[in-house]
């Protein structure tokens, strides 16, 4: 395992649950409720000084009864390496701690989470939808249950010869 | 606040004693502009939503998703390959980058290593749209700041890049030149005869662009100081490109990374220190300079010739002349492009340096021909999260200023 992973292991050994190392790219899975102490961990340690957010996304995985995935990607542009972040959370109970007060363009980036997936923010300054109309309210589109073709108004046209995609 | 309140508030007369009028009342709360969506100056489709307090900025929040087209959720319905056209579509100024970002990211995810003449064909065809991405965006940003001049000629050397491409690949805009593996056709000799001719050309051209600038005390006045933004906040932010670089940061993925020809060919990297629309604007013309000498460079060291794609048959497309001549190659071409190749389970990240910033391509696959989950990190939508912490205690005349420094395109941002 890479020595990042291996000092997150030592430092959070509850949180932890695996780490992954495919074509380069370093991927650390931890437990929900110890993911705002890692991104912190990652973001003041000296060694780790993980200062910019690259991108906050979000996977389905329906199958799984922690049906959501979360997911952080960070690089630190003084130490240039890389880190993949990531967390599971039930369908239930969605919801997962805000990292705005460490990184700040966390901010539209889990807005877009949450417009796209559901997924809220604890202690998010303005969560609401950001790309689609702030009074949607016909679901989360990128979950795998939510039709490629959309919903609402067009589906109440009838058409002809058609099968349902 | 209801009407009648308006309308005593503002002039108190007492009846029996009309002498004593006092001075009337103003209303100081602020006011809610919204710059509309359709704006001729916010660079497509935005609306934001200003709070004023006079002329000053107190607030800005933008609203975005008029350009939403669900790119994301398409590429799960898709193959990898069928995918490459919608990435024209994102920032639809130099499309050809988002193609070349996509298709970095299918080849790590693939394990695909690109042969050396295509990597110098692709690294000429993105440092041509590099040029023509900071030609639009200083031409549209002279002219919000009201230089028109500088719109006109920076168009016009456009079109002569455009018509290239058009020769290229047959499209100027929507151009899906780029294939995973490497790239579709190769350049013919007028191509190449005229690329040179263009990189003879141009530097006196930009030189023509900054004078009018430069030292013009309107383009200071609006520029210098306008829009400043620290080192600190713009790595926070996960702001990148010229906007991070006029910060004083230096990252540039092309370094860092050393992806396609550029390990090969010496460049220097424009990095400001201000943090303000000037120092991303000397950072922008200078870039175009430093694409002008990458492109050259990769002229003269590229391979007289060798394969375009790689060989990997599995994945990579079949020459197109021999699709319908050779029967294997017809099966690749159908197998490929009806059910795909055949992904390995795992995710990938990959960003790459465009003109805007790091556009990147988080791809998750779990086996079989189509994305998982295809996750596209647009600079621009993440400069829009800065927008209202650099927009504060300016007056509105600079709001355009500051979307023009961020060079954003909505087509990316929203996706």
């Amino acid at each position: 395992m890479s020595t990042l992973a291996q000092h997150i292991q030592r430092e959070f050994p509850e949180g932890f649950v695996k780490a992954v190392e495919w074509r380069g790219d370093l991927t650390v899975t931890v437990r929900r409720e110890s993911l705002h102490d890692v991104a912190g961990f990652l973001h003041d340690d000296p060694e780790m000084d993980f200062d910019y957010i690259v991108h906050v996304s979000s996977v389905d995985w329906p199958d799984d009864v922690e049906r959501f995935e979360v997911v952080y990607e960070f690089y630190s542009i003084r130490k240039r390496h890389r880190i993949r972040l990531k967390t599971r959370v039930p369908e239930s109970d969605c919801e997962v701690t805000s990292l705005t007060d460490i990184w700040k363009g966390a901010d539209f980036m889990e807005r877009e989470v949450y417009d796209m997936m559901g997924i809220r923010f604890r202690n998010h300054p303005d969560l609401r939808r950001i790309l689609m109309p702030d009074d949607y309210d016909e679901g989360y589109p990128l979950r795998k249950d939510f039709p490629l073709r959309g919903k609402g108004w067009r589906d109440t046209f009838e058409f002809l010869d058609e099968k349902v995609l | 606040m209801k009407l009648e309140d308006q309308r005593t508030s503002v002039y108190r007369v007492d009846p029996e004693h009309p002498e004593s009028a006092t001075l009337p009342t103003l209303r100081t709360e602020e006011l809610l502009l919204n710059m509309g969506p359709q704006h001729p100056s916010t660079h497509g489709v935005l609306k934001v939503i200003l709070e004023l307090e006079g002329e000053r900025i107190v607030k800005a929040t933008p609203v975005m998703g008029f350009l939403h087209r669900g790119v994301e959720k398409l590429a799960e319905d898709g193959t990898y390959h069928q995918f490459i056209p919608h990435t024209d579509r994102l920032d639809y100024v130099c499309a050809m980058y988002n193609n070349f970002a996509y298709c970095r990211a299918v080849e790590k995810l693939m394990n695909i290593t690109v042969p050396e003449r295509a990597e110098y064909l692709r690294t000429i065809v993105a440092e041509v749209q590099r040029i023509i991405g900071h030609q639009f965006w200083l031409g549209t940003q002279a002219l919000d700041i009201g230089a028109m001049t500088v719109f006109f000629y920076t168009f016009r050397d456009r079109e002569i890049l455009l018509d290239w491409f058009d020769e290229l690949c047959g499209a100027r805009l929507t151009t899906s030149w780029y294939r995973i593996g490497g790239v579709e056709r190769d350049f013919t000799p007028s191509l190449i005869e005229k690329l040179r001719r263009f990189l003879d050309y141009f530097p006196p051209k930009i030189d023509e662009y900054v004078v009018f600038l430069e030292k013009n005390r309107i383009w200071l006045a609006r520029t210098k100081g306008v829009a400043v933004i620290s080192a600190e906040d713009a790595i926070s932010f996960g702001l990148s490109g010229p906007t991070l670089r006029g910060s004083g940061v230096d990252y540039d993925l092309r370094k860092y990374d050393g992806y396609a020809a550029y390990p090969r060919c010496e460049f220097s990297v424009p990095v400001g220190k201000n943090g303000d629309t000037y120092d991303r604007y000397w950072i922008r013309v200078q870039e175009m300079r430093e694409s002008v000498k990458i492109v050259r460079q990769c002229l003269d060291q590229m391979p007289a010739e060798g394969p375009i794609m790689a060989d990997v048959p599995s994945v990579t497309l079949p020459p197109k002349e021999r699709v319908f001549t050779n029967l294997d190659s017809m099966i690749q071409q159908f197998k490929l492009f009806s059910q795909g190749f055949d992904a390995p389970r795992g995710e990938i990240y990959c960003g790459t340096e465009a003109h805007k910033g790091e556009l990147g391509f988080y791809i998750v696959s779990a086996g079989g021909g189509k994305p998982y989950r295809l996750k596209i990190r647009a600079p621009s939508f993440i400069h829009m999260g800065a927008f209202d912490h650099m927009s504060r205690g300016y007056m509105i005349a600079d709001a355009v200023t500051i979307f023009g420094t961020y060079d954003i395109v909505m087509g990316e941002c929203d996706r």
